[in-house]
């Protein structure tokens, strides 16, 4: 039965909420949406909690069959999208009715979309998580991309939820963001060049990308002694310079610990800028404040709140 | 060494690192485990998760609900009560482990860089209680401190593609168990049939930081009956 059958599911569609949080100490990475806020979003429209688990679709190219009347929402990288042939917007509820078809273009303008549907996907949490983590083939839908023919289920719906997100409070997504960071932990091993490349030079983002994390390639970064450090925790946007200078970001996959020097790590607010930048395209560094940087989330955080109580 | 002060170290705006020293030691590795501990024996609003590794804490918090100023003097509060005592008594769990043959393809070869016998290299790293200073690199895989240094061996020219779950390994001076199939370019010289990280079970991973391992040799038969 079910509430979604997959038609075609694209490069990769995976379940994700926001994270396995509780068993880092022991290894278990993370996963979740890639783009934490736009599945937030997504549930806020179709009245789940923010946290549920959703549809990660990267690169679009998504075709589905609504099983029973059900309201969806897509939030993350716009892409043309229809119900029945009739173009459907971003960042609004759209009420779907049983037997109706959903598809989604392949998109151009970023990594990833969210479809998040009312009651959220009912697949059985582990580790108290919903998240697919597909290196280990755990968790989401029987520990795997979604293919043609999955049937998924959705919970019961809570609440009505929000017509449409307002232009304020999406996330402002570019083609060739300005990424701003927070210096350290082990910014101290990069030497001065080291340090002025990365904070004066675009890099561009390689083909190598995936929920891990993505490699970029630019101006060398150098090491004042090498590129290994004694390993220690990570965390979302943490970025890596290996021996070979080429930064790395790391995303929701990232393993736990890592044994190379982290420059920097991106702040928060902008994690969305890289969970949807695409193959390709440049990406400057800026340092910011550490009270910069909060400061910018709490924004983001208070106009939120103040927009789902008004 | 250990640092005289730690060090709290930034790691974007959502977390931040304490670092009790620059080495692999027991005594800092202590440190960071009896934080670590102290730590998650209560729930303080904001934390959100901790990561203990060989010399330093991370601890993943929501700055909305507790700042930056207060993580930190909450975090100097504990300082001085750290390692004064043994963190936890700590389990000791016996690790069966058939070590050569094709559970151990490395063990001549480590055997042959030492100019021991296999069956002493196999006395030697089964005779030692290792501490899991930490885990990481796959779900459930401990990084075990206390290899004798005798047996301190280089990583493999080129890494495996595939290394079966199981596989005992050493790495310069440590040694570990592969949790997963994974690549892997540790030396391997045994293989335990017991599990490290499985779904099925209530708790799923076996082995947690500041846990004790002990590997004891198990012939060909007791593998294939376990």
């Amino acid at each position: 039965m079910g509430t979604i059958r997959i038609i075609k599911p694209g490069p990769l569609t995976t379940v994700q909420d926001l994270g396995r949080l509780g068993y880092q100490d022991r290894g278990v990475p993370v996963s979740g949406a890639v783009d934490q806020y736009a599945l937030r979003l997504g549930n806020l429209i179709v009245g789940n909690r923010e946290g549920e688990a959703a549809l990660e679709i990267t690169l679009g190219g998504l075709e589905a069959e609504l099983v029973q009347d059900v309201s969806l929402a897509l939030t993350g990288s716009e892409s043309a999208a229809r119900l029945n042939g009739e173009e459907v917007c971003f960042w609004r509820r759209i009420a779907a009715s049983k037997g109706d078809r959903l598809s989604i273009d392949h998109s151009r303008t970023g990594a990833r979309i969210y479809l998040a549907l009312a009651g959220g996907i009912d697949v059985p949490p582990v580790m108290g998580s919903k998240s697919t983590y597909l290196r280990g083939g755990f968790g989401g839908y029987q520990g795997r991309a979604l293919r043609k023919g999955d049937g998924l289920d959705c919970g019961p719906a809570r609440e009505a939820g929000l017509p449409e997100i307002p232009l304020g409070l999406k996330p402002a997504y570019s083609d060739h963001p300005t990424l701003r960071v927070v210096l350290g932990p082990q910014d101290g091993e990069i030497t001065d060049q080291g340090l002025f490349a990365f904070r004066s030079y675009p890099y561009v983002l390689t083909r190598q990308m995936d929920r891990m994390g993505c490699r970029l390639e630019g101006p060398g970064i150098t090491h004042r002694k090498g590129p290994d450090i004694i390993s220690d925790g990570t965390s979302f946007g943490s970025i890596q310079i290996p021996g070979n200078g080429q930064p790395i970001i790391l995303l929701a996959d990232r393993q736990t610990t890592g044994g190379y020097v982290k420059i920097a790590a991106v702040i928060a607010v902008d994690w969305p800028l890289i969970a949807q930048a695409l193959p390709g395209r440049t990406i400057r560094f800026e340092v910011a404040s550490l009270e910069e940087a909060q400061e910018s989330y709490f924004q983001r955080e208070s106009a939120l709140a103040r927009f789902l109580k008004s | 060494m250990e640092y005289e002060v730690p060090k709290i170290l930034c790691c974007g705006d959502q977390a931040l690192s304490i670092e009790f020293g620059d080495s692999i030691d027991p005594k800092i590795n202590r440190k960071v485990l009896h934080l670590f501990d102290r730590l998650r024996a209560r729930t303080v609003p904001g934390i959100e998760d901790l990561i203990p590794s060989y010399r330093s804490l991370l601890i993943q918090y929501d700055p909305l609900l507790l700042s930056t100023k207060e993580l930190k003097t909450f975090l100097q509060q504990q300082l001085p009560v750290l390692g004064e005592v043994i963190s936890k008594k700590g389990r000791i769990i016996t690790i069966p482990v058939r070590y050569g043959g094709p559970c151990g393809p490395d063990l001549p070869e480590v055997a042959e860089y030492h100019g021991m016998t296999p069956a002493e290299v196999i006395a030697r790293h089964s005779a030692v209680t290792y501490r899991v200073y930490m885990i990481g690199f796959s779900p459930g895989f401990p990084f075990l401190g206390g290899l004798d240094p005798r047996l301190h061996t280089p990583r493999k020219k080129s890494p495996r593609e595939k290394v079966p779950a199981g596989s005992v390994g050493l790495a310069d001076q440590q040694t570990g168990i592969y949790s997963l199939d994974s690549p892997g370019g540790w030396q391997l010289i045994g293989r335990t049939p017991v599990k490290l990280f499985d779904l099925s079970r209530e708790e799923p991973l076996l082995l947690g930081a500041g846990d004790r391992v002990l590997f004891q040799p198990i012939t060909e038969k007791e593998f294939g009956n376990y």
